[in-house]
């Protein structure tokens, strides 16, 4: 069995698998069920001086049939007694010494606040700190945050102020709402950051109530903008992880965190370079059991594929996220239907036709041949008829060989390198007319 | 007299044996269905629909949370959209025509999610559509049953005057009147109905047309008629016995059933009905539920030879019914009533215990008056033109006649 066992700047937990800081890490005895059923570790609820939250807090997004397929908030810090939290911290740290607590903090940007904050949270026995520069709704109104994290310079200063009095490691979590994540980060490691956490929450209105033309969720008939998570994020976290994992600036370890709600999730962020991940809307939904399979898919698939440990496997994606000019242009795929599993849909024609590239050819229904079929010389491989087809296996894409050496537009557009062949792109009324 | 059946069963019993045979969808269970609809190019199930409903839209729709949209799409290609969810043959059309089940899953439930739509503005009262403004021409249509009102409401939304002659004292036709009562209540079909009236529509019932008017006054005052009287009598089986007291047709028997509380309808201790069409199985799956202890479909040929749906063979056999194939009826025995029904099998004669008979042999073609089908004016429709359809089919005849007089009058 795959050993799942994490070392994270240093900190020890049984599984990769941590709550991100949120509603399911605001007492002892939520942490302490999460523990009991697999979790590896948690991040508390963030502490700071204790707010007053509105009651209407939660807003979510369907997909389909699919409940929660985008979710935001507009709940702020904990709104417990900092004294509580440092307890109860204390007090899972005492009783679940193998697995990773972390306290998430936030204080006014004062370096005296700062230094008694990590003194006070160090004394818990707390493994590290994670410092809250993501929050995008209502904190930041305040100069926390996000309000910090959107400002290298800001960042850099609390981080240093907090490395000047920290015993344990820190862990900076950062904001998306920025037009580059890396010069964050970049801050972070400058000020003495152990770790980076990525993603907080994207900035987000979650609906608007059309009889009331109140956005959501709705406080007496108003809003705020609010943080957005939950599955509909996971490409943006992938994505701002790999920038982060990617960047020879940055090299400490990297917690990932957006729309995690499967072991393939949580693979996934690994191989962009992910050391730990958090998990907090799939546990608001599901509970804390997801856990099983959290931990379950993720050992399997290791066991299957060989992999011992997550060592073997953490940021084998990383090098393979390139520039686009370094793509090879000469990688001919084509779509290729498998007639005995069409159910005649014909979602592919009407996506490719209106959608994409006119290169499928559909037929009368009722010839008694095939329904569509893939124009080989105008399909331009683009995918898109394979991710509309709803029969699993169906459309397949099927790479055509070719004897010219791969090129990339680095190279092509400097003048080396010969394309090969590119498909013919026309409408299919002009196909119609060649025959 | 033979005792009653139906006696034997609570009131409650009878009307949980005469509920819906398929209940409404939540609408929960309504959302996860339509987005579990593919919304197929070229769809399928529109195709196989007679009235070519754009089920995909009006599913789209149902997700999309737009109920009333989803009722206009429906009903602006089939005006008897609301019975057609309940009594529609979707097994052999649109669902059947479902690709999923080429999957090898089921097939959308399309008619509940058209009865989820259709009963949206049928229970709010919601017009959808408004007559257009009078263009000074009239047509005359006989027969109120899905033919003829169909065709009456799109000539009202074209701003035809459209007035209906009706035999029977209540509009609907066999919607009201024939459709099996798990099925479709006639309160269903009157709302439904008078949804098209409401247009404007003037009804005339207790008219027979040959008798009580001529058709050729039709011509006379009209610019067009249109002729959708549907089928006339059960046939008769021309064997000794068929006047015997407990034998009935089973239109009569059903007609009966659906005009009176339930307990007045007669049914025997064992049923025999003759025939096996989806007529038959309405009758004895329904004397079944009135309380006959046996209900027997009577058929002269095999299993497979059986014209009614597989479906409706299949309720049968769940609601208990028995089958007796290759049985000729020869003649009913009996006195002063119904004893026995002789049939001759290839065993030689047999009699099957019986204390009623119910015939469903199809109906004659009527012949009150002679319709001129070759004149100008004159179009026919529905089972009076095919000789026995669904509902879905005698709305599409009645809407491409409503398109061709709309045609016609337009040149003219």
């Amino acid at each position: 069995m795959a050993d799942l066992r994490t070392n994270f700047a240093g900190i020890q937990c049984p599984n990769p698998f941590w709550l991100a800081s949120g509603p399911p890490t605001n007492t002892y005895g939520q942490v302490a069920r999460a523990f009991d059923l697999g979790w590896g570790g948690a991040v508390w609820k963030t502490i700071g001086e204790p707010i007053i939250n509105v009651f209407s807090r939660y807003g979510s997004v369907d997909l389909g049939s699919t409940r929660m397929m985008g979710f935001n908030n507009i709940e702020l810090i904990s709104d417990r007694p900092i004294e509580d939290n440092l307890k109860e911290i204390a007090e899972v740290k005492r009783n679940y010494p193998g697995h990773a607590v972390i306290a998430s903090l936030m204080v006014e940007s004062k370096r005296a606040a700062w230094h008694e904050m990590v003194k006070r949270t160090q004394d818990t026995g707390a493994d590290g700190i994670e410092l809250n520069f993501g929050c995008p709704h209502g904190m930041s109104e305040r100069g926390m945050g996000s309000a910090v994290g959107q400002v290298p310079d800001y960042t850099c200063q609390i981080v240093e102020w907090v490395k000047e009095v920290a015993t344990i490691p820190v862990i900076v979590k950062l904001t998306p709402n920025v037009t580059d994540v890396t010069y964050i980060a970049r801050a972070a490691v400058k000020g003495g950051a152990d770790a980076l956490s990525l993603i907080n929450t994207i900035n987000s209105i979650v609906g608007v109530d059309l009889d009331t033309f109140s956005p959501l969720p709705s406080v007496a008939g108003k809003s705020s903008h609010g943080g957005y998570c939950g599955p509909a994020v996971k490409p943006i976290a992938l994505h701002l992880v790999s920038a982060v994992a990617g960047d020879p600036n940055v090299r400490i370890p990297i917690s990932g965190i957006g729309g995690v709600a499967t072991w393939k999730d949580g693979a996934e962020f690994i191989t962009l370079g992910a050391g730990t991940v958090q998990v907090c809307t799939a546990v608001m939904h599901y509970g804390f059991r997801i856990i099983e399979d959290l931990v379950d898919g993720l050992a399997t698939w290791m066991d299957e594929r060989g992999h011992r440990t997550l060592d073997e496997v953490r940021g084998r994606a990383v090098p393979k996220v390139v520039k686009w000019e370094d793509l090879d242009l000469n990688y001919h795929l084509v779509a290729a239907i498998d007639q005995d599993k069409c159910i005649r849909c014909e979602l592919c024609w009407t996506a490719c036709e209106d959608g994409a590239h006119q290169a499928i050819q559909r037929h009368p229904r009722g010839n008694g041949g095939p329904a569509v079929e893939i124009i080989e010389a105008a399909c331009v491989g683009c995918n898109l008829c394979a991710e509309v087809c709803p029969v699993q296996g169906c459309i397949t894409m099927q790479q055509i060989p070719n004897d010219f050496p791969a090129v990339n537009w680095k190279a092509y557009s400097a003048g080396t390198g010969k394309l090969a062949p590119r498909s013919e792109h026309f409408h299919t009324a002009t196909w119609a007319n060649k025959d | 007299m033979p005792p009653e059946a139906a006696a034997t069963l609570s009131d409650d019993q009878l009307e949980r044996n005469f509920a819906d045979i398929a209940p409404p969808l939540t609408a929960d269970h309504a959302l996860l269905e339509a987005h579990k609809c593919l919304f197929c190019y070229d769809a399928p199930c529109t195709i196989a629909c007679p009235t070519h409903i754009d089920v995909p839209a009006f599913i789209k729709k149902i997700a999309t949370g737009n109920l009333r949209g989803s009722a206009r799409v429906i009903l602006d290609a089939n005006p008897f959209g609301h019975s057609c969810a309940r009594a529609c043959p979707v097994e052999v059309l649109c669902e059947g025509a479902c690709v999923l089940n080429a999957r090898d899953e089921q097939p959308i439930k399309i008619a509940l999610l058209q009865r989820h739509a259709t009963d949206y503005v049928l229970e709010r009262k919601i017009r959808l559509f408004q007559a257009g403004p009078s263009n000074g021409k009239q047509v005359a249509i006989v027969g109120a049953g899905p033919a003829g009102l169909s065709c009456a409401r799109d000539l009202r939304r074209w701003g035809y005057a459209v007035t209906v002659f009706e035999a029977k004292p209540q509009p609907g036709g066999l919607n009201t009147y024939g459709i099996a009562e798990y099925k479709m209540t006639p309160t269903v079909a009157l709302a439904e109905v008078q949804d098209i009236l409401d247009l404007g529509v003037e009804l005339r019932t207790g008219v027979t047309i040959g008798r009580d008017l001529p058709f050729e006054r039709l011509l006379a005052d009209y610019d067009a008629v249109f002729v959708g009287i549907g089928l006339g009598l059960t046939k008769s089986l021309g064997i000794p016995g068929e006047d015997l007291p407990g034998v009935v047709d089973a239109l009569t028997f059903i007609e009966h059933l659906k005009t009176h509380p339930y307990r007045a309808t007669r049914v025997g201790r064992r049923v025999a009905v003759i025939g096996a069409g989806n007529t038959a199985i309405d009758a004895v799956t329904q004397a079944k539920r009135l309380g006959a202890e046996r209900s027997t479909i009577v058929y002269r040929r095999s299993e497979a030879d059986m014209p009614c749906f597989l479906y409706e063979y299949e309720l049968a056999k769940v609601d208990g019914c028995q089958f007796r194939f290759d049985s000729k009826p020869t003649r009913i025995l009996g006195s002063s009533r119904v004893e026995g029904l002789e049939v001759e099998t290839p065993h030689g004669l047999e009699v099957i215990d019986c204390d009623m008979v119910i015939t469903a042999l199809g109906q004659t073609a009527r012949d009150e008056f002679r319709v001129p089908t070759d004149h100008p004016k004159v179009l026919v429709g529905g089972d009076y033109a095919s000789g026995g359809a669904e509902i879905v089919n005698a709305a599409a005849e009645g809407k491409q006649a409503a398109a061709t007089i709309h045609e016609r009058l337009s040149r003219s």
